[in-house]
Order: structure tokens, then sequence, then C-alpha cells
């Protein structure tokens, strides 16, 4: 079975969700819309104060080329727009929405018939992505018409749909291939037309078989259109990792993937570009997956972008007393939030509650000059000499030593036995390099 | 004594000869020469090489010095005023006087006046801390007490306070600004001395509105301008909801932390106030 061969670890997979049938989240209360929920510049209201908008409207435009456009989410009154705490555990401009009833902006599509004849041509195509908001919906938020379009010169071979879900406990994409998977299909011939590529490949670990076995059934009918299973292995879901796992192509240090013909989205995005193009309806909405040990039902929920994430682990059977952490995506790379009552964005894939006794990090040791964290570098980096180099400020060394490299999947983080935090001295490297590098272009 | 005696010592004792004068025409020829005056500027200033003065190192400073011939902006922090007193008087320049600065802590976000609401585990670092989240107190402008900056400090000038969690600048400070690049938050300021040691300053940086503010911390300031209107000298400034003390106007008359609401001016080495008499217009029971 195929996989990528440089690195890796495989944590415990945890996937006590997945057999859990997507449920749509009622309607919160009030709803915040956060503007830069994107990779790229923060989108620009076009509602003010006491406007009253409907499900599905326009509310901020993303006005530079890297930049998404946000529609509402639900129907009702724009209640204020201010900073609000985000994700990211600061105040970020964002648009607070009072719900009232659920109204729907004309010429949305909200029938659950399958429209499987794409009428637009390849330009219309990313144009409605744009227009309607889609992101990459694996996490990283990345506008996804830019990722449809291929740059002059340049012509794309695969398209690489990534449905491996390689984080432990999140499941919302498993359940999207299973109770989705016909519009998602649809959604990557839509892709294919866009991109002009006659063959796409979904990657799926082996751990889901009943994904895969559900999708080979239906790919007769699509044609052009691939299942690959995966061995598990943790970043397979990294976009190089994947390529090279699939295709056996490496893509270069700094390059993006189409430089090997290669380009890759998420099946979340799959589904999201469907909607758009065959239903006209813009992305308010996600599968979140809920989940922990301690929860009492590990769920999967439809949600509307900008409910509150306390809403979420209410309906999933409410906080456990001995809750440690409350982290907004995976075990790996997930965030632990300082506020539950922030908002779920384009980019939450899953909330997790640990217990307190799965929490503490390890007491930090020093480094025994093991070699794991090298030996286990999906990027075949040295994350070791990398940590060390960025806790004493050796920016120029680290770029020479590829820091921009890093995926920041935190498998060194993982694997570490004296439990440096490698990764968070990484994190600030790469941050300040990056600094160093745009400072040099300027 | 034998021959090869007498071989060795001629043969050697020539070539050493031929090698010596070589090299002095070669050191001759590619002879760098050096203003002398560098030297002895360089032996003045304290060889701290803390970069307080906006030079590389001592030497650089010297050398700046030197090829200037002027003491126009330059100081040393560490050094004062005698240093560069001293130079002037070594190469015959005018020395000005310069005030002495010290760094100050513009947050009091202590442990009681804004309490943790959550607990922090990654690397234990104010610069990773900042890339996170707000602050276990919930501020994002204020002090994160992870100690960045006094892990810079090259003069164990600052300590942390166990009890508060703030960094402390003790008086042997000399102003050399590393802890001011340390922290990520822009917290330190290098201010005046001030008479006697006294400094006032407003001890917050947060830049949200007031509610929001006082929400995470007790001693925010709030910018209700207060204390700009109390200042007879124009030295407060209030912008982004933060009153500034500009310590060039700045009197220390000690009118303003008096009238701040939330006590978020700070003064330091006064005496003690005399107690202040009952105010009349305290307010009415309901």
């Amino acid at each position: 079975m195929k996989t990528f061969k440089l690195g890796g670890v495989h944590p415990p997979e945890n996937k006590l969700s997945q057999s859990a049938t997507i449920e749509v989240l009622p309607l919160p209360e009030t709803v915040t819309i956060p503007l830069s929920q994107h990779l790229g510049v923060p989108a620009n209201p076009v509602v003010k104060k006491g406007d009253s908008v409907k499900a599905g409207q326009l509310i901020a435009k993303g006005e530079a080329f890297i930049s998404a456009n946000i529609h509402s989410s639900v129907s009702g009154t724009v209640q204020k727009i201010d900073d609000v705490t985000d994700t990211s555990g600061y105040r970020k401009k964002a648009i607070v929405i009072k719900v009232e009833g659920d109204e729907w902006e004309e010429g949305i599509d909200l029938s659950k018939d399958l429209i499987k004849d794409i009428t637009l041509s390849p330009k219309e195509i990313v144009s409605r992505v744009n227009e309607k908001g889609i992101v990459g919906m694996g996490g990283a938020t990345f506008p996804s018409h830019v990722k449809l379009m291929v740059p002059q010169g340049k012509t794309a071979e695969f398209l690489i749909i990534n449905g491996v879900e390689c984080e432990p406990y999140l499941t919302s994409d498993h359940r999207l291939m299973l109770e989705k998977a016909e519009e998602m299909l649809v959604g990557i011939q839509i892709q294919m037309r866009a991109l002009n590529v006659e063959k796409a490949i979904i990657g799926i670990e082996n751990n889901k078989p009943d994904a895969i076995e559900h999708l080979r059934k239906l790919l007769t009918e699509y044609p052009g259109i691939s299942v690959e299973p995966l061995k598990v292995k943790y970043p397979q879901g990294g976009e190089k990792q994947l390529i090279k796992a699939l295709v056996n192509r490496e893509v270069p240090s700094g390059r993006l993937p189409i430089e090997v013909g290669c380009v890759v989205h998420n099946v979340g995005t799959s589904f999201a570009v469907y909607e758009a193009v065959q239903k006209n309806k813009p992305l308010v909405d996600r599968v979140v997956t809920v989940t922990g040990k301690g929860l009492k039902e590990p769920s999967n929920f439809l949600v509307r972008i900008g409910t509150p994430i306390a809403n979420l682990v209410e309906a999933a059977g409410g906080m456990p007393e001995n809750t440690g952490k409350v982290v907004n995506g995976g075990p790996m790379m997930g965030k632990s939030l300082s506020d539950i009552n922030v908002p779920v964005t384009k980019g939450t894939s899953g909330i997790l509650l640990f217990l307190q006794a799965e929490t503490s990090r390890k007491p930090v040791h020093n480094c025994i000059r093991c070699g794991r964290c090298a030996s286990i570098c999906p990027m075949g980096l040295e994350p070791y000499l990398l940590a060390v180099l960025s806790s004493h400020n050796r920016f120029e060394d680290c770029e020479e030593e590829k820091i921009m490299d890093c995926i920041e999947c935190g498998s060194c983080l993982y694997i570490c036995p004296s439990g440096r935090p490698l990764l968070d001295q990484i994190r600030i490297g790469k941050n300040e390099t990056g600094k160093l590098i745009r400072s040099r272009h300027k | 004594m034998n021959e090869i005696t007498l071989i060795s010592v001629i043969s050697l004792g020539s070539l050493g000869t031929i090698a010596a004068i070589v090299l002095y025409m070669v050191a001759q020829k590619f002879k760098v020469i050096e203003d002398p005056r560098i030297d002895i500027v360089a032996d003045k200033l304290p060889g701290a090489n803390c970069g307080g003065c906006g030079y590389a190192g001592c030497r650089a400073l010297a050398e700046e010095i030197v090829r200037k011939e002027s003491l126009d902006g330059m100081n040393c922090p560490p050094g004062g005023n005698e240093v560069i007193a001293e130079i002037a008087s070594v190469l015959g320049l005018e020395a000005t006087e310069q005030d002495p600065t010290i760094a100050v802590v513009r947050c009091s976000g202590s442990r009681e006046n804004a309490p943790p609401k959550v607990k922090y585990e990654g690397d234990m670092t104010c610069a990773f801390a900042h890339s996170l989240f707000a602050g276990e107190g919930g501020c994002p402008n204020g002090c994160l007490g992870y100690g960045d900056c006094v892990v810079s400090c090259d003069f164990d000038a600052m300590y942390m306070e166990e009890e508060t969690g703030l960094p402390v600048v003790k008086d042997n400070c000399v102003s050399c600004g590393a802890c001011v690049k340390a922290c990520p938050r822009r917290i330190i300021e290098i201010r005046k001395r001030g008479k006697k040691d006294r400094r006032i300053f407003v001890s917050c940086i947060n830049v949200e509105k007031g509610g929001v503010a006082r929400k995470n911390c007790k001693v925010a300031c709030i910018g209700c301008g207060k204390c700009v209107k109390e200042c007879k000298f124009d030295a407060i400034v209030m912008e982004n909801n933060i009153a500034y003390i500009d310590y060039n106007k700045c009197t220390l008359c000690r009118k303003c932390p008096p009238v701040c609401p939330t006590n978020a001016i700070h003064e330091l080495n006064f005496p003690p106030r005399k107690p202040r008499p009952e105010t009349k217009n305290e307010p009415a029971k309901a």
C-alpha cells in the first residue's frame, strides 16, 4: 500500500466519532463572523450596524488577490462590527449578527437534489468559487479560486483530493465522504474542468475502509476519478506528503505543488465547490467534529459559520468536569483555546476536549541527541537544530537549514523523549525568518 | 664544536634573517594606519558591548566618535556622562550633558490585578506565547510574565517578582535597551531617571476601550482623560485610549496620580504623601 517515505509518526487514531452521522446544529442566538477567516488580507465589511441581512448574503468583500468573500450564515440584524476575541486568542474585527428566523438569499438552491450537469465554463467556475468565498476546508483556509487558476506556463496533470484526515480524533471529512459522496464527486469534476485535468485521485487512509468502498462503488459514473487507499501515517494529509504518496513526485523546497503538475484540494473544499457552482450557495456552514474521551456523545455537526464553540460542546453532551484543554483542530496541529465562546470559522475542522489527565506536557529535559526528531521529520529537517538556532536568534542559519520548509506538523514534539518544545521554538524561528526574508525583498 | 652544529646554526640563522626581512617589508607595505585615538577612546568606554549607544559595540562607538570628531548625539548609557566627559577631555571636544535614563516596565497586570484565566503550557518564552494568545490574564498588550526581558539583560538589572509575576528593574539598570527589544509587546520603555530618581509614568500600554480593558485588568488605563485635564504642563497626551506622560515636559508635580480612577499612573521614589483631607462631595447614600 502506498504512503510517503520520509519520516512520519503513528499516533493513536482515536476516531471516536467516526460512526456518528452528521447532525444539523440548531441556529444560535447570535453569530460572530470574523473578517479574517482565511489566509491573506482580511475582507472589508459591506454592511452596517442595524442592517438586516439574509443567510447567504455578502457581508464582507475580499478585495485583494489572496482574500475571500464572507457571507452571512444566518438571517437577522447586524448588531455590531467590532473587535471580538476569535480563535487566535486576540481581538479582531468581526461582524456580529442577531439571528431572526432563517431566511435565505434568493437564487440559492436549498434542495437536496443532485445536479450532475456542469454548465459553467472553467473561467466562470473560478469566478463563482471566488464570489462564493470558498477557501481550503482542511484547515489552512487558502482561498480556493487561487488554487483553481493554473499559472501561465504551467500545466496541471493531476487533481489530488485529500481525504486522508490523518489527524487523530477528527472525522468530519470521513463523514462527508460517506454522506455527501456524490456531491463531492461532482465537485471534483467541476474542479477538474476548471483546471483542465483528466485525472483526479482521492487519497484515503485505510482506516476508513467504508469510505473507500463507498466511493469505489460510485466511481463507475465518474470517469477520470480514482480512489487510492493509503497506509495510515501522520502527516499524510500534508500537501507535499500526499503528492509523494500518490504520484511519487517531490515538490521542490519553497515551491508549490503545481511545479510537479499537481493541485491538491480537500474533500470538504470539493463539496463546497459543488454547492457554490451547482447550488449557488456560498460557504456559510461546515462539518465540525466535536470529540474527546470525556464527552458523552462525540459527534459531527453541520454548523453555520460564526456559531460559538460553546454551543457545539453543549450539543455534544456538555463540557465534562475534568476537562483540561479545549483544542481547536486536531491533537497534532490544533491550538488550544483560551475562551470557548469564540466562533466557528471556515477553517474549524474539529473541537477536541482533552481530559485533565491527558493534557499536561511532559516535563522538559535536556536534549539527549537521540536524533528521533530528525528521523521522523517528514520534510527531512533537523528539528533539534532548528529549535536551538531559533532560540539563539540565529535566523540566518535557520534559513540555511530550510526552516521555511517546516510544515508545523508537530511530529517532532510528539516523538521527543525529553519533552522539548521543539515545534514552539521552530514556529518563532519561522516567523522571524519569514520577516527577514520579506525585509530583503523590500 | 662539531661541523653539524655549525652548519645548522648558520643555515637556520640566515633563513630566519631572510624571513624576518621579508616579513618586515610586507608589514610595511600593507600597514593599516589606524588613528591611535581610537584605542584611547575604546579604553575609556566600559567595554560592555551592550549596544545601548546604537552601535555594534564599544569599539564601533569609539571609531565613530573619532571619525566624526564630535560627541553630538553620542552617549554611553552604562558609562553615563562621566565617561563621555572623560572622552571629551582626551579628544579636546565638547561634551553634551545628557539626562541619565532607566528602563521602565509599563504594566501592572500582576496576578492580583489581572487574574489568570487560563494556564499556558507551551515554550516558556514571551516571544512564543505572544504569537499564540493574549496571555493568561487576557490582556493583549499586557506583560506575559515569562521573562524574556530578564534573560536579555546583561547587567543583572532585572528580575521577575515571584508574587506579581512582573519584571522589576533594579537601580543598576544602565538603560542599554536590550529588554526593550526583547519584549514582544514593547512594554518596557527607556525613560529619564528624573531628579533624585523620581519618576511618574502611566503603567499601562493597553489600547483597548476602557470597558474591555477593565474586564481583564483592574489597573488598566481606561482612557478617561482625567489626567490630561489635570496636567498644567501639557505633558500628558491621550492617543488610542491610552495616556502617555512625556518625560521631557513632566515636572514631577505629582498632580496626576491621585486623579487616575484606576491607579494606572505610578510614582516612584517620592516621599509618602500627606494623608488627604476627606473629599467633600462624597456620593450620597441612595
